[in-house]
Order: structure tokens, then C-alpha cells, then sequence
């Protein structure tokens, strides 16, 4: 086997961007590498700024992003957020937490309370575990789509008691029928404000009378089975709150929540189902992260501080090696192309490119999200990520890609391929391709500019421009770019 | 000698909640006329077809195929515990898992029955852009067609020339023996897969000889399309389009009357074709929709309701209605909405059984009363 050299200080770089964001742009990635990596992982971590374009503004000219009622407006309106933000770590944990504690417009029907839940992911998912944890339980998207309106003093719905267990902490495995009863009574009364006549109109699907409204939490202390439970081997008149405690000091809480940051941030591990069976595929990560956990007293982002700065994520087996979620190729592509800087119709065509290619936001598949990694890639699906990056990459009225086009005239004009192709990877972020990827790209513009060379004039010039887009079109359609 | 060809189901979701009554129209029953005072369809505009019942006016090329004995009416179709949320409804329509959110579609695993390792990369075929969940399953390969005359890779590559050498870099580029690993290697077949089908159906459109002329409406391209690609005989079984919306919550009346002539005028298009093309009676078409509506009026529409209306057409089907038409009497309806007699994964073990030959109950999950609505079913 051939030892890889050991990654440049560009390429560690790229690669932290890549995880902890939607990739770098080639200026991006030159400013942090001469700020330093550690340095960087600070700033993503505590982004002095937190900046995107302003909603004002995009409910200016989407009347729809006001009403956030459909998906549409909704995703969209995110994939703005996603786009433009300078602080793109809160972003991908949001996108992180919103994958673990998957909620979906479908149920809800308004997508107004998804979208302030995943306020609160931005708010508390780079804070403390239990915080959030808490926020969860009071938050009425989350009640309503698991049920828990329903869930009564002497009439228990096990619906949120089991997923808070199952996919919120600890996963199958670690507690016992018995503890998800218990840990339902604990969460009697947690339902919200003015329920009957809101679930009714959630389950009429009605905006009548009056439109849609937000919901409120509502701890409702009558309906609250007040009697003592036994929860995981504790027992007392516990209420939601010391359930959300226990969990959180559960040895069992930590490796899944690290289980998944490394799903999301490291490499791919297997389908969700099969955790508890089959062993991590790096289980000294996944201690590493756990440890973290405890020693932070359960703050996410030291978990991630510790993890950014490992061995195991900077080493070569892990760089280029995950599959990139759909909203990873969606935004990663506009952010390469320069992004938006004012409303455009453009962020629908974003937003419906994502569902169709299996990541529809604010519409995960089931209560279990997405489980990502080979599931992303079907052929319809790889259809959609080629065409959508190549069709993004390729249209020149997009500023950074009008930017990089400039850039390279010089070089193609020389007749350099393999110089151009070069140039042309370090402006898409400095993307690594296979030796043999990169040599069949150079024949293909080898081949384009040798045609070039028998014109002149303008036809010359517009053949060379031509060449440099398909050279950035076949860049992004590799399958190396489909890897983050 | 005649070629055996294997039979083949065209899927039409009819998007948006498609009124039953006002389809199929009970234009006879008093408690019809009182519920729809400012929508009823009257006997001088209905389509009659029999036992006091009678088509919307839109769908006069579904009661000629109705003479023929070639439509199926599948009456009171439905589930328990009705929801009324377009999307959890439809979701429950293609995965048929009614009580908790299911993942899996029941023709997507009926394609990994047909051709468990992929082989085919379009046994099925999706005329639309995205994965209707219907359609996904692990290891199931769909092509998703937005439209069969611009389909393919790279399309954003202008120049025909130009596209097609890109085309040949990329596949030498997805090659497995240049892989290293399993990730890679997943990806390069995917991908060449991807290629593969396009290049299969890019050649459909050539193939295809007809002299029928198919409507000018956005419905008929997709059913057209279908047409080209099942008599380029490249193996494909299940076809699925979709078209609305239905959703009528105003101005019902000229919108589902203007709906169901696209969709109708398409199907006999479409009919017209196979049948000269003698390939009729290969094909099954289903029509269904997430739920009917509600059976009272709101003054221009209807709400959304449950208890719904399918079809079958074909030259396999033995026409007719299937189960009663359910009450409509105030008294009788469960919040305002039609009580379903008929579940619709009864009507899926039809389908999957007695036409697509294939094992309905790990499908649907459970045992559910046929209908038993073609010429060949069995008990």
C-alpha cells in the first residue's frame, strides 16, 4: 500500500471547513489556514459574528417566507440561512440536531413551529446537552409531532417517553419497557397552550379561521402524574426535568450522542439500527468524544473542540471520505458559485434540489431522520447531485463563478491543461481528486483547447471560456466531490 | 411466436385530495343534493353510468373504457383512523403503514421482489423530479424523469459535442477499477448506473412508431412518455406519474372538471396507443388519491374528508363497481366525512399478488379482503 504524504496545512484546512461547515471558497480557506487551525476551530465554535442575509429583507420579496406555512418557504428559507451566514458551524449543528430529533411539516402541517425549534437548536445545540435536552421536551413541535398532548395522568401515550430513550439519548437496548412507562408518567401534563383547538387543526389540515398561529408550551400541573417513579433504577416523584436529568449522566447518553457527532462530523458509521448490535467503527473516537462529554459537564461544543483537534479527524483515512448529504452538496455548490446576495427565486430550485435528492428539510423521512452515508446515493439521486452542482457551477451570471472563470482565462489561454485543471480544483476549494479522475479530466481539456487553438478571434475566446466551465462542471461531477 | 411479455402497472396519483363525490357522482341521492347545494353536479351535466350513479363531466373517455368493461371502480377506499393532512395521508398511501410513519414504499419493495439485485435500472420508472416515497427502497434502483426528451447527465453541459465527450469522461471517471474502497467503488457503480439508465431510455423517443395524437395538456406528456419507454420493451414494470392538484377547497367545480378532461383525454390517448400497438393487455393502470372530502360544500369547495374513490383500467380488469357507495345521510358519516368499507391495502394485495406476481403480505403487512377485480385473479 502507498503511504499518502501527510496533508498540507491547505488541506487540513479544507477539510475543517468542509466538516464543520458547507466547504470553503479558495479565499476562505488562504484567510483561515493563515489564522491556524486551532485558532479556527475557536472561531467556528464562537463565531464573533453571526450574520446572514436579513429576513426583513427576503419577506420583502417572498411573501410566503413571512407565512413559513409550506415547505417551500420554509426550506427555503433556511437554505438563505445555510447560504449566506458567516458563522456556517451553527448552522450544520442545527442541521445536525434537526437529523437526531427529526421533526416533519408533514404531521405539523404549519412549518412556523419548526422553524422556532430550530431557533432553539442554534440557540443550545453548541451548549449544554441537557439544556437542550430540556428545550426539546418543552418544545411544542416536538410534543405535537410525538404526541405528547396525548400522554395524560392515568392515560399514558408512550410516544415521546420511548423516542427520547430510543433516538433522542441513550438508543435500544439501555433501558427497559418499563423505564419508557415511567419516563412517560414523568411527562404527563407537557403539552401546549390551547391544545384541542390547535391539534384539530393540525389534524384538519385548516388554516381556518384565523391562519395559522405559533403554539406555547404548557405544563399542565393537573393532568401530571405526580406518583413516584422508577426510572432507570431511581426512584422518586419525578417530573420531566430529573428524567432529563438522569439521562444526561447515563454513560449510555454520552457514546450515542457521540455516535452520532461522528456520524455527522467524522465518518460514516452504519444505519442507526444497527448501533446497538454492531460496535463503532472507531470505538477509541467514540471514548475520546464521551469523555468529553463528562469532563465538559455535557457541552456539545467542547465535545466537537475536542474532536475538531484529534488525530482521528485530521487523520488521511477521514478526510474525503464521507458522503455529503444532499443539503452539503445543495449549499456547498452555491457557496462555491459565491452564494446570494440579494432574494432570489434560485432558493427554491436549492430547496427542492434537496428533496429530490432524499434530504427534503423539514421533512425527514420518518422519526428516525435520515440515516445518511450510502443511503444518500441512489441513481436517481446521484442524477440529481451531478446535474444540480454541474448546473450550478456551470452558469456564469453567478458571481464567484464568474470570478473563477476570470481567473483561469490566462492559463487556458496558454493551452495548459493539466495547468488549468490544477487552478481550476484550487479555485473549487482546493478539491483532491484521484490521480486517474484528474488525468481523464486533463485529456478531456487537452483535448478541448487543442479544438480551440484551430479558431480565432472571438470564436477562440469562447471556446477557452467553454472549456474552463466544462472543466468546472466535470470538477464537481466527479465522484471525489461527492465526498466531503 | 409470440413473445410472453411481462405485465406491467402505470401508477396515476391523483394529487391533492380528489373529491369522490363529485367523481363519482351518486346525481340520484337526495342527501347528495342537500350536502352539495352550491357544487352538486346536475342530471342535465353528469355522465350517467348505471345503478343511479354517473361521472364528472370532465371524464367522458373514462365512461367509453367504463362501456367497454375496462374500469374498475373501487368504491369506499380508504384506512382506519382517517388523517386528513395531505402529506401524512399520501405517506401512508405509498408506504401502507397507517399507525406509525413508515419509510419503505410498497412498490419499491415490490421492485426489489421483481429484480432483486438492481439488474435493471429502470424496472421502474418515475415520470416526475424527486423519489415519491412509494417508490424507495434499499438497494432499488428508480429512474425519476422530469422529461424523457431532456433526460440524462450533465445537462447543464452546453453543446451536443461537447456534452457527450464530458458524458464519456464521466463514465471512465466513475470506472470501479480506478476505486479505491468500498465508498468509491458504491459511488462508481451507482453512478455508472446512473448513466446506464439514462442511455436506455434516451433511446425510447427514437424507437417509438404511433400515429395517435396525444392532447396538448401538462398531464399527457408524462402518460406519452410512458408509452414510449414501455414499447422500447426495456423491461420496465412499474410506471408512476403524477398530476393535480385536487386540492378543491375553491372553485372545485371547473377546476376537477378541467383535471380529470386532461387526465381523461390522456388515458384514451394513451389507451389508443397500446391497443394499436396491440400491448393492451400488458398494462394495469392505477388511479388513486390520499383522501376524498368533505361530504358537505364550503360554498365554492370542499374540505379535506376521507373514505375515497380508486380506479383500475385495462383490458385485464373486469369492469364494474367494487363494494358499495357509502352512505352519505348525515347520521352515517364519521366528522363530516364518508365512512370507508374498503381498505386500500386490500386493493394493493390485488395488485401485487394476481398482476405483479408478488408476495403482498410482508408488503402491506397483514391480510386484507381482495377485490379480486381482474380477469386472471385468484382466491
Amino acid at each position: 500500500m502507498v503511504t499518502k504524504p501527510a496533508a498540507t496545512e491547505t488541506q487540513l484546512m479544507s477539510h475543517l471547513l468542509r466538516r464543520a461547515g458547507f466547504g470553503g471558497t479558495r479565499e476562505e480557506i488562504d484567510r483561515f489556514t493563515d489564522a491556524g487551525y486551532e485558532a479556527t476551530v475557536d472561531h467556528l465554535l464562537s463565531p464573533p459574528s453571526v450574520e446572514s442575509m436579513p429576513q426583513d429583507i427576503i419577506r420583502r420579496y417572498h411573501v410566503d417566507q413571512s407565512d413559513l406555512r409550506i415547505q417551500p418557504a420554509t426550506g427555503s428559507n433556511w437554505i438563505y440561512r445555510m447560504v449566506t451566514t458567516d458563522a456556517p458551524l451553527l448552522e450544520k449543528i442545527t442541521l445536525f440536531w434537526h437529523r437526531v430529533f427529526a421533526t416533519g411539516q408533514t404531521k405539523l402541517i404549519q412549518g412556523k413551529v419548526i422553524m422556532t425549534q430550530l431557533e432553539m437548536f442554534r440557540k443550545l445545540g453548541l451548549g449544554n446537552y441537557r439544556d437542550l435536552l430540556l428545550g426539546l421536551s418543552k418544545d411544542p413541535a416536538m410534543l405535537m409531532w410525538l404526541d405528547n398532548q396525548d400522554n395524560h395522568n392515568g392515560a399514558i401515550n408512550e410516544n415521546y417517553g420511548r423516542e427520547i430513550l430510543e433516538l433522542f439519548s441513550m438508543g435500544v437496548g439501555n433501558y427497559t419497557e418499563e423505564d419508557i412507562y415511567e419516563c412517560s408518567r414523568a411527562f404527563t401534563g407537557w403539552t401546549i397552550a390551547n391544545e384541542p383547538y390547535n391539534a384539530q387543526k393540525m389534524r384538519n389540515n385548516t388554516a381556518r379561521p384565523y391562519g395559522y398561529i405559533g403554539w406555547q408550551f404548557k405544563y399542565d400541573d393537573s393532568d401530571h402524574d405526580h406518583g413516584d417513579k422508577t426510572f432507570l433504577g431511581e426512584t422518586g416523584d419525578f417530573n420531566g426535568e430529573e428524567i432529563v436529568d438522569i439521562i444526561c449522566k447515563q454513560p449510555a447518553t454520552a457514546r450515542f450522542i457521540a455516535r452520532h457527532l461522528y456520524h455527522h462530523f467524522v465518518a460514516d458509521e452504519l444505519p442507526v439500527p444497527q448501533w446497538p448490535h454492531l460496535p463503532p467503527r472507531d470505538p477509541e473516537a467514540i471514548e475520546i468524544m464521551a469523555d468529553a462529554y463528562f469532563n465538559s459537564d455535557y457541552n456539545i461544543g467542547e465535545v466537537l473542540r475536542t474532536t475538531f483537534n484529534s488525530d482521528f479527524f485530521k487523520a488521511e483515512a477521514t478526510r474525503n471520505a464521507r458522503i455529503k448529504s444532499p443539503v452539503e452538496v445543495v449549499v456547498g455548490s452555491l457557496r462555491l458559485s459565491g452564494g446570494y446576495d440579494w432574494p432570489t427565486d434560485d432558493v427554491y430550485d436549492a430547496n427542492a434540489s434537496c428533496g429530490f435528492m432524499g434530504q427534503g428539510l423539514l421533512a425527514p423521512p420518518s422519526v428516525e431522520g435520515w440515516q445518511g452515508g450510502e443511503d444518500w446515493v441512489s441513481t436517481g439521486s446521484m442524477m440529481q447531485r451531478v446535474n444540480y452542482a454541474s448546473k450550478v457551477l456551470g452558469d456564469t451570471s453567478r458571481p464567484g463563478v464568474r470570478k473563477i472563470l476570470d481567473s483561469l482565462k490566462p492559463t487556458a489561454g496558454e493551452g495548459d491543461a493539466a495547468a488549468l485543471v490544477d487552478a481550476s480544483l484550487d479555485n473549487l476549494g482546493y478539491l483532491e481528486l484521484g490521480d486517474e479522475t484528474r488525468q481523464e479530466i486533463v485529456d478531456f481539456a487537452a483535448a478541448q483547447l487543442a479544438e480551440a487553438e484551430n479558431l480565432s478571434g472571438a470564436a477562440r475566446t469562447a471556446a477557452i471560456e467553454q472549456t474552463i466551465i466544462s472543466v468546472l462542471q466535470l470538477a464537481v461531477a466527479t465522484r471525489e466531490f461527492q465526498l466531503a | 411466436m409470440a413473445k410472453e411479455r411481462e405485465k406491467v402497472l402505470v401508477v396515476i396519483q391523483l394529487s391533492g385530495g380528489n373529491d369522490y363525490l363529485n367523481c363519482v357522482v351518486p346525481y340520484e341521492n337526495g342527501h347528495y343534493k342537500d350536502a352539495r347545494p352550491n357544487l352538486k353536479i346536475t342530471d342535465d351535466r353528469v355522465i350517467p353510468l348505471d345503478d343511479g350513479l354517473g361521472l364528472n363531466p370532465g371524464m367522458g373517455p373514462v365512461k367509453d373504457l367504463y362501456d367497454r368493461g375496462k374500469v374498475a371502480i373501487m368504491h369506499g377506499i380508504g384506512y382506519p383512523e382517517p388523517n386528513r393532512s395531505h402529506f401524512r395521508s399520501m405517506d401512508i398511501w405509498h408506504t401502507a403503514e397507517p399507525t406509525k410513519v413508515g419509510d419503505k414504499g410498497w412498490l419499491g419493495q415490490a421492485v426489489k421482489e421483481l429484480d432483486p439485485t438492481g439488474e435493471n435500472v429502470v424496472t421502474a420508472v418515475n415520470f416526475s423530479n424527486g423519489l415519491p416515497r412509494a417508490l424507495a427502497a434499499p438497494g432499488v434502483p428508480v429512474a425519476s424523469v422530469g422529461d424523457l426528451n431532456n433526460y440524462g447527465l450533465l445537462t447543464g453541459i452546453e453543446g451536443q459535442q461537447q456534452r457527450e465527450k464530458a458524458l464519456s469522461t464521466f463514465n471512465r471517471i466513475y470506472s470501479p477499477a480506478i476505486g479505491s474502497g468500498a465508498v468509491m467503488d458504491y459511488l462508481g457503480k451507482t453512478g455508472q448506473d446512473a448513466l446506464r439508465g439514462a442511455e436506455i431510455l434516451s433511446t425510447a423517443p427514437g424507437k417509438y412508431r404511433s400515429n395517435v395524437e396525444y392532447p396538448d395538456n401538462p398531464f399527457a406528456s408524462s402518460l406519452k412518455g410512458v408509452a414510449q419507454v414501455h414499447m422500447a420493451d426495456l423491461g420496465t414494470r412499474v410506471f408512476y406519474t403524477q398530476y393535480g392538484s385536487f386540492d378543491t377547497h375553491a372553485d372545485e367545480v371547473k377546476t376537477q372538471e378541467r383535471l380529470w378532461h386532461h387526465i381523461s383525454d390522456s388515458l384514451a390517448a394513451f389507451y389508443q396507443d397500446l391497443e394499436e400497438a396491440g400491448r393492451s393487455d400488458e398494462v394495469m393502470v392505477l388511479m388513486f388519491s390520499e383522501f376524498g372530502r368533505r361530504v358537505k360544500d364550503n360554498g365554492t369547495g370542499t374540505d379535506h374528508g376521507s373514505g375515497g374513490v380508486s380506479f383500475l383500467i385495462g383490458d385485464q380488469v373486469k369492469g364494474g363497481h367494487y363494494n358499495e357507495y357509502p352512505e352519505i345521510e348525515t347520521s352515517a358519516l364519521v366528522e363530516g366525512d364518508l365512512r370507508y368499507n374498503n381498505d386500500f391495502r386490500g386493493l394493493y394485495t390485488d395488485i401485487l399478488e394476481d398482476w405483479l406476481s408478488v408476495e403482498a403480505k410482508p408488503i402491506v403487512q397483514g391480510t386484507y379482503e381482495k377485490n379480486r377485480p381482474f380477469v386472471g385473479s385468484t382466491n
